[in-house]
């Protein structure tokens, strides 16, 4: 169990070596220098570089002058909500989707379930976007275009995750603001979760069927242990191990998808940040906001990975 | 969940039993998700109509604009979006355009007198100017000489105490050598203060309505000098304009509130929002499903679309210009029959039509005709391949040559789509025997390289700082420009050159018309561009907003514009009246 974990924590800090060799290459490609260095020596300039992203100095934008991290800080909790509200979505509606399909295997449900799910994951994100737009707030005018709320609701941003922000305003606009910010949340949360949503759903039902016919659970069966138990219990937790994986792997998906989920929504995140930083040669950010958003990607996953050894006992041993 | 069947039964019969109220319970999941979506749906919808009953109570204007500001200062800055946000919003200046003209009219300066010489400009300021008040500065004085001493100095002198902060760049003020211009501001009185210049220059007025001419406090920079945070002028603004700031959020919003105590009367609306939304699409689809009241930047195609759904466009005809600039240093453009012939054999009527979707006028000189030093008796450029190629024959190019174009690679208002441009072009030229080689590079390695001389021919645009024409002459085809500015063409010509000096130099507005008219005639027979279109200005407006203007110069103002329902169609008129092409869309 130790060795696995040690095994992990060195690829990961591999991995961030690595990613800061990167982000320390494409700053170097800015006209104006991000970091002052001491050294000339590039590869001194590289240790002062780490010694800067450790201090928190994490160069300041060419563009409005601010601090990289504090700009990042800035923007991530909204973006954190959009990506916890979407994974929420894309697990809770994923799994259960996968669970249905699985126990009707075969079945017209099972069929139009594993058709839309294709169709969910092989659609761009950003004609899926436009398209919810037109049809539920263009047309039906169910939901709001885009933004976090409406602006007659006068919200200080204390924590920057306006779903609490709201609730802390508690007093002047009772519980209408957190419902409004709310609303705001559900079409982006959509879309975003589509792709993930639709690949746990496939990855849920053949994992599923797979459990489902092996020896044991025919065992569970004869004992007469009820369908339900079978699945939820015997079937469901053997089969989520590689559910998880998949599940891991969503991150990036999620990640990338943010970017543009946040750009047609002008959802205020570090997605649109990063882009508007993009667009605008804003080296200092962009190299700031690659480095942050990797490093998170790599987290989660390591944390996956822990969550997975948990799960399963037979990955506590390495083989 | 489910309550167990009975267990004495056969163990088949409880097995499909369970599986069938398997089935029920995901059904009856499944039912009420669809209930309770539906539910929430209807919930936000009410919420939606409620709010909007909120909406006119507390009156709110949200204006839906297509970029987050640089800085609240607009003198570190020289972007529009970030003009828009400050310079008639948070601050004014010494003196002002009449909204919706290129007229100068006071503001904070309620008089002023020129020398003789036009050397010196004496201007005496209102004594009723109040700045903002924030929750770290509670101003004790109204407006007087030491702020506009401050707000120019801190730009003129490296060795101002506030010269640094931000960074210590004041990109509009070097780039029109103001330093150099300006010898020096005294302080005559509490309120009046006189301006040296080095040499006559008649725009300096203009100039002086420009954003980065805004005036900020004096005494809040004391203040801040106390708590130590001097970088907050920029970020925490405190000016005199009919707003002050309240918060924002980066890439998200911007809030401003009623300033009560402006020193002028005009009706405004308690908070104003900047909606910011950079995608044009979706900023459309905001203002489709009124999100926002007013939105800036709508494409041709939007413009098509309210015209057809009857919304409400208010436009200008812009002071800007697109024009197609041949490197004069470069042959064979160095061969005036050459250029002639090159600008006679462009369609630029399909240009207007295909590039801009009609929202555009022809443009035959540099300046727009709203412009007073607009020459009406320049010959237009007739379009015509024979004339082009009996000019091609006898500078001895019958058999045709190729050329390269440089194509912006950006969106404009005055060019929204260069690329296209460039293609109209290219088939237009195919024609006389012109081979065409379309070159587009990421936008600051092409204006980078476009400055060095790099290119053939480039298609490119201007739009113009402030009211005065020598806006448009001395950055864009001086001799002087040619190596630090703006002219693309490369093209000096002395006698030209001379004229747009003695226009910049002399005060009388009768003797500027006539040089600059001299000038727009060499301009065009010597055609170091083919002038192409001049863009209007529109934005697009919610039928209840009453009384806002669009400027030609395009900074945005919101004073004088208020959320009203029906009633009072008066000024309403006034808006529209710039545009002809649209007159059905008063109700």
């Amino acid at each position: 169990m130790f060795k696995t974990l040690l095994k992990q924590l060195s690829t990961l800090m591999i991995s961030l070596l690595g990613l800061t060799i990167l982000t320390f290459v494409l700053s170097q490609q800015s006209d104006i220098p991000i970091h002052d260095y001491q050294s000339q020596n590039v590869f001194i300039q590289y240790f002062e570089y780490l010694q800067f992203l450790a201090t928190g100095d994490w160069g300041i934008s060419s563009i409005h002058k601010r601090s990289v991290l504090k700009d990042f800080l800035q923007h991530f909790p909204a973006s954190i909500e959009l990506i916890v509200l979407a994974l929420c979505l894309a697990v809770t509606a994923g799994l259960s989707l996968g669970i249905i399909a699985s126990t009707r295997r075969g079945g017209w449900l099972d069929n139009t379930l594993m058709t839309s799910s294709l169709i969910g994951y092989s659609m761009p994100i950003f004609w899926w976007g436009m398209l919810l737009v037109l049809l539920f707030s263009l047309t039906l005018g169910w939901t709001p275009v885009a933004g976090r709320i409406d602006f007659q609701y006068n919200i200080e941003p204390y924590t920057r995750f306006m779903l609490i922000d709201t609730l802390l305003h508690h007093k002047e606009y009772g519980f209408d603001a957190f419902f409004n910010a709310l609303h705001h949340l559900i079409l982006p949360a959509i879309t975003l979760s589509t792709i993930p949503m639709a690949i746990i759903a496939r990855m849920t039902r053949s994992s599923l069927l797979a459990v489902l016919k092996s020896e044991y659970i025919r065992t569970a069966r004869s004992k007469g242990i009820s369908n339900q138990r079978i699945i939820w219990v015997h079937g469901l937790r053997n089969a989520l191990q590689p559910i998880l994986t998949i599940s891991g792997v969503q991150i990036s998906i999620i990640m990338s998808g943010v970017i543009v989920t946040e750009y047609i929504f002008a959802w205020p995140g570090i997605g649109k940040w990063l882009l508007e930083a993009v667009s605008r040669r804003d080296f200092a950010s962009i190299q700031g906001g690659v480095l942050a958003l990797s490093i998170i990607v790599i987290t989660f996953n390591l944390a996956l990975d822990f969550l997975s050894i948990y799960l399963n006992p037979r990955l506590r041993r390495p083989s | 969940m489910i309550k167990k069947p009975n267990e004495n039964k056969d163990l088949m019969i409880k097995k499909l039993m369970i599986n069938r109220s398997v089935y029920k319970s995901v059904y009856n999941k499944v039912k009420l998700l669809i209930i309770l979506t539906a539910a929430f749906c209807c919930s936000c919808s009410d919420q939606q109509t409620s709010s909007s009953n909120d909406k006119e109570q507390t009156e709110l204007l949200v204006y839906c604009s297509e970029g987050s500001p640089d800085s609240f200062n607009p003198q570190l800055v020289t972007s529009g979006t970030s003009y828009d946000a400050t310079a008639n919003i948070l601050y004014n200046q010494l003196v002002t355009y009449r909204p919706g003209t290129t007229e100068i009219t006071p503001s904070l300066a309620k008089s002023w007198d020129i020398s003789d010489d036009g050397l010196r400009y004496t201007f005496t300021l209102r004594e009723d100017v109040p700045f903002h008040a924030s929750q770290i500065f509670t101003p004790r004085r109204n407006m007087n000489a030491e702020d506009i001493l401050f707000s120019f100095n801190r730009q003129r002198l490296s060795d101002h105490p506030y010269h640094d902060i931000s960074g210590g760049r004041y990109p509009y003020f070097n780039a029109q050598s103001l330093d150099s211009l300006i010898k020096d501001i005294r302080k005559v009185g509490d309120h009046q203060v006189e301006f040296v210049l080095s040499r006559p220059e008649s725009p300096f007025l203009s100039i002086l309505a420009t954003p980065f001419a805004s005036i900020l406090s004096a005494e809040y920079a004391q203040q801040l000098n106390r708590l130590k945070q001097p970088e907050w002028i920029d970020t925490k603004p405190i000016g005199t304009g009919p707003f002050r700031f309240e918060r924002y959020e980066p890439d998200s919003y911007i809030r401003y509130k009623r300033f009560d105590n402006y020193f002028i009367e005009t009706e405004r609306v308690e908070n104003l929002v900047f909606a910011i939304t950079p995608d044009a699409a979706m900023r459309f689809a905001r203002f489709s499903a009124g999100e926002c009241d007013i939105m800036s930047y709508p494409l041709p195609v939007h413009l098509r679309v309210a015209r057809k759904n009857d919304l409400k466009i208010i436009q200008t005809p812009g002071l800007n210009v697109a024009y197609w600039a041949f490197n004069t240093e470069k042959p064979p453009f160095n061969d005036v029959k050459v250029r002639q012939a090159l600008t006679m054999a462009v369609d630029r009527e399909a240009i207007l039509k295909t590039v801009y979707d009609r929202q555009a006028s022809l443009a035959t000189n540099p300046i727009p005709p709203s412009s007073w030093a607009y020459n009406k008796s320049v010959n237009k450029v007739i379009y015509s391949k024979r004339r082009a190629l009996e000019l091609l024959k006898e500078a001895g190019y019958e058999n045709g040559f190729s050329i390269d174009i440089w194509a912006m690679p950006i969106q404009r208002a005055y060019n929204p789509n260069a690329r296209k441009m460039a293609e109209i072009i290219q088939q237009d030229l195919a024609e006389i025997n012109v081979d065409v080689r379309i070159i587009t590079y990421e936008w600051g390695t092409f204006l980078s390289r476009v400055s060095r001389g790099l290119h053939h021919s480039v298609l490119l645009g201007w739009n113009a700082d402030n009211a005065d024409p020598n806006n448009f002459f001395t950055p864009l085809l001086s001799c002087s420009s040619v190596l630090s500015g703006n002219n693309y063409a490369k093209w000096c010509n002395r006698e030209f050159d001379e004229l747009i000096l003695k226009a910049r130099t002399s005060s009388k507005q009768q003797k500027r018309t006539e040089y600059y008219h001299q000038a727009q005639q060499i301009f065009k027979q010597q055609a170091p561009w083919l002038t192409i279109a001049h863009a209007n200005n529109s934005v697009l407006v919610q039928p209840d907003i009453q009384g806002f203007i669009i400027s030609p110069i395009g900074n945005i103002n919101f004073e004088g514009v208020t959320s009203k329902t029906a009633d009072e169609q008066s000024e309403e008129v006034h808006a529209e009246q710039d545009d002809p092409a649209n007159p059905k869309v008063n109700n």
